[in-house]
């Protein structure tokens, strides 16, 4: 008994550790490769001292890696822990922002900007994506929790998401059959995902509002963790389930959202890394997956955004067709090995 | 009373389906809901655990109407087992009883030691303890069960509601599971209600039985009072079949017609045959029985050509009259292998009439041989 106590315990410490490590492995090759490769102890030098300011290492380190490696890890592990609460809320190991139609709401509404908000005023303020992205990710949101209203069944209600998800999509192409080339070629750019508009500016945002949904996520652990015996049980423990279940939804829409208003639609990081997560940790208590998957994502996001970046430069990828290149697979494995378990 | 309700209405969409409920569970008790598949068992519970809105009625739960308890004070004093299967994702079993501290933990749920050793205790009370660092998906139905019990234990309620616990469990368990509610009732003082579809079980767990059928509580009392024949038929509308409430026993539907065999049965050698015969849709003819005798309580619902003598009494010359008329109609005479002693010596007379009226007469082997391998015509 206690020895099987000993054995988690040592095994968190572990895991932990090794995010750890390659987190700090992800940074500095980060900092340090790209289309001016600066070697690891200048870097170090510049970030740590602001030395040789003005030079062109310090403005790209300062000015564009470093901006864009804390939104990328900050927004992978958002992205991640989106992706459990949102399979916490559906029991369902499939459920995740790109599954439900969050990412067609937003594409929706930025492709709505983009071709006749711009196409009427000529201009298109950045914040404005923002803006609509965010608003779109929560108008499909808000349309799965009032539908929820009307049923208890999780899978019907994972349908009802995918479909809305469609129906976005249909208007999306509609959109895009009156719009000028330009404008197709700006929203698919955008709907591919990048962290390359990151700046010092948004990162505040970002972190302030990924911050307080990550202490809420941790504040919900406990009732998240009864909750996976099911809404019956969790109800006789004692938890306000409506409740619950509005908080829980709310915050993983806002992380999603915020997620795709900065970098747009970033697909399978929410589906596979909290599996990932839960596989290294041998658990599912959401109080050790939710840091976790925070973690994890942060890795995953800063190694994808690496080979995005790298892989064929100077043109970039976008950061979505390496995310499904790496994240398609884990789901399928993951899919296989839960059979085998059950079996 | 730990749990009582006053004319308590339950059902679903502001529509009652059952109204007038007044039951009642005592510290040390165990109550136990009967009835037909849909007859509202489990909404009758649901709604006393609050997972369904009542109709119309008062529910008090320690000495207080239960809609004043918050969810955390109702949930330290019910707890329950439901009917609907889980299947956690890596949970171990310690996890899932631990979550029935739920209501005692703090905001992280952080178990104190004082925590731990009731989660341990409560797996000790359902003989589970070699399970707690097991996976909850990778054990057996009959282990489940058990660590769900121990789930609702760990709540360290004062009421424990169980919607029908032994589904999916093979007899073993169920009779375990039982054995481990009754522990329960009189160790620790729970009160128990729990709904069951094993009605022979139910009468001997239960202090009270409660008969769930309709839109009204018609029959409840103590088990001797409420586990008539008649009663159980009535409550599950057994027409085809027939349930012995002494044995706790089900029989099949009676084959109708001219009987095909006497057989001469008693000392419970008959009721194998009398079962093998009615699996073949054939009638048959027994005797002669003591009423005291377990092939007479089969004989009678199996047969309506049935010999039967009170019980302690001798046979008299009717019953041989009888017996021989039945031998007469049938076209074989079986000799069940029952022993032939003092108060049945008469017996003699039968098997010695049968050959002299030139019936076949098979001992109760090569008849069973006969009727497996489907030569039934050759039988006669």
């Amino acid at each position: 008994m206690k020895k099987a106590k000993l054995a988690t315990i040592i095994r968190y410490q572990f895991v932990i550790i090794g995010l750890l490590i390659s987190f700090a492995l992800s940074i500095v090759m980060n900092v340090n490769t790209g289309t001016v490769d600066i070697p690891p102890l200048d870097a170090f030098k510049i970030i740590l001292s602001n030395a040789e300011v003005g030079s062109m290492e310090h403005n790209i380190i300062w000015k564009i890696r470093l901006p864009r490696l804390l939104t990328a890890a900050i927004l992978g592990g958002a992205l991640s822990v989106s992706g459990f609460l949102l399979q916490t809320f559906f029991r369902n190991p499939i459920a995740g922002p790109f599954v439900l139609g969050i990412s067609s709401g937003a594409k929706m509404v930025v492709g709505f900007v983009i071709i006749f908000v711009v196409g009427a005023y000529g201009t298109l303020p950045p914040y404005l994506l923002v803006l609509a992205a965010f608003a779109g990710s929560m108008l499909i949101m808000g349309f799965v929790l009032i539908f929820s209203r009307y049923t208890k069944s999780m899978p019907m209600l994972l349908v009802v998401g995918i479909m809305v998800g469609y129906i976005c999509s249909a208007i999306t192409n509609f959109f895009i059959t009156f719009a000028k080339d330009n404008d197709i070629a700006n929203l698919t750019s955008w709907s591919m995902g990048s962290f390359s508009g990151a700046a010092w500016g948004n990162l505040g945002i970002i972190c302030i509002i990924v911050g307080i949904s990550l202490l809420f996520s941790i504040l919900l652990s406990k009732p998240m963790n009864a909750y996976r015996l099911g809404e019956g049980y969790a109800k006789s423990m004692g938890i306000n389930i409506k409740l619950f279940r509005a908080a829980l939804i709310v915050i993983s829409s806002v992380l999603s959202a915020c997620v795709t208003a900065f970098a747009g639609p970033i697909s399978f990081v929410g589906i596979a890394v909290p599996q990932i997560a839960k596989l290294l940790m041998k658990s599912g208590k959401p109080i050790v997956i939710i840091p976790t998957c925070f973690l994890c994502g942060a890795v995953f996001c800063l190694f994808c955004d690496l080979i995005a970046r790298t892989a064929f430069a100077p043109t970039e990828l976008a950061i979505g067709t390496v995310t499904s290149l790496f994240g398609a697979p884990v789901v399928i494995a993951m899919m296989i090995s839960r059979k085998r378990e059950r079996s | 009373m730990q749990v009582k309700t006053k004319k308590l209405s339950v059902g679903y969409n502001k529509k009652s389906l059952i109204s007038d409920i007044d039951l009642g569970v005592e510290k040390g008790k165990i109550v136990t809901l009967i009835g037909p598949n849909g007859s509202g068992k489990s909404t009758i519970l649901k709604t006393i655990t609050r997972h369904l809105e009542k109709i119309g009625g008062v529910i008090v739960l320690d000495q207080r109407n239960i809609e004043k308890w918050s969810n955390k004070e109702l949930a330290k004093r019910m707890s329950v087992m439901l009917t609907e299967r889980v299947a956690p994702e890596l949970m171990t079993c310690h996890e899932v009883v631990a979550l029935g501290r739920y209501p005692y933990t703090n905001a992280f749920g952080k178990l104190t030691p004082e925590d731990e050793a009731i989660v341990m205790d409560s797996l000790r009370l359902v003989r589970a303890e070699d399970l707690a660092y097991r996976l909850f998906t990778q054990i057996s139905d009959g282990q489940r069960q058990r660590v769900m019990l121990a789930r609702a234990l760990c709540q360290q309620p004062e009421v424990l509601v169980l919607d029908e616990p032994t589904s999916y469990l093979d007899i073993r368990h169920k009779i375990e599971l039982l054995d481990i509610l009754q522990t329960l009732a009189s160790q620790k003082q729970v009160a128990v209600l729990l709904s069951l579809h094993e009605i022979d079980l139910a009468a001997k767990i239960s202090d009270w039985l409660i008969c769930v059928k309709g839109d009204r509580i018609k029959v409840a009392g103590p088990p001797d009072e409420v586990f008539l024949d008649e009663k159980m038929c009535e409550l599950y509308n057994l027409q085809t079949g027939s349930y012995n409430t002494l044995f706790g026993s089900v029989e099949l539907t009676q084959p109708k017609g001219e009987p095909e065999a006497f057989i001469l049965a008693g000392n419970s050698m008959g009721i194998p045959l009398f079962r093998l015969m009615q699996k073949y849709g054939l009638p048959f003819s027994t005797g002669i029985l003591f009423e005291n005798d377990a092939d007479s309580q089969v004989a009678r619902v199996l047969s309506d050509h049935v010999v039967m003598a009170p019980a302690f009494s001798s046979i008299n010359d009717a019953h041989i009259a009888q017996a021989k008329q039945f031998i007469d109609q049938a076209p074989v005479f079986v000799h069940s292998g029952t022993p032939i002693r003092e108060q049945n010596a008469r017996y003699i007379e039968l098997l010695e009439y049968a050959k002299s009226v030139k019936k076949p007469v098979l001992s109760r082997e090569s008849f069973i041989r006969k009727l497996g391998s489907g030569n039934r015509k050759e039988m006669t």
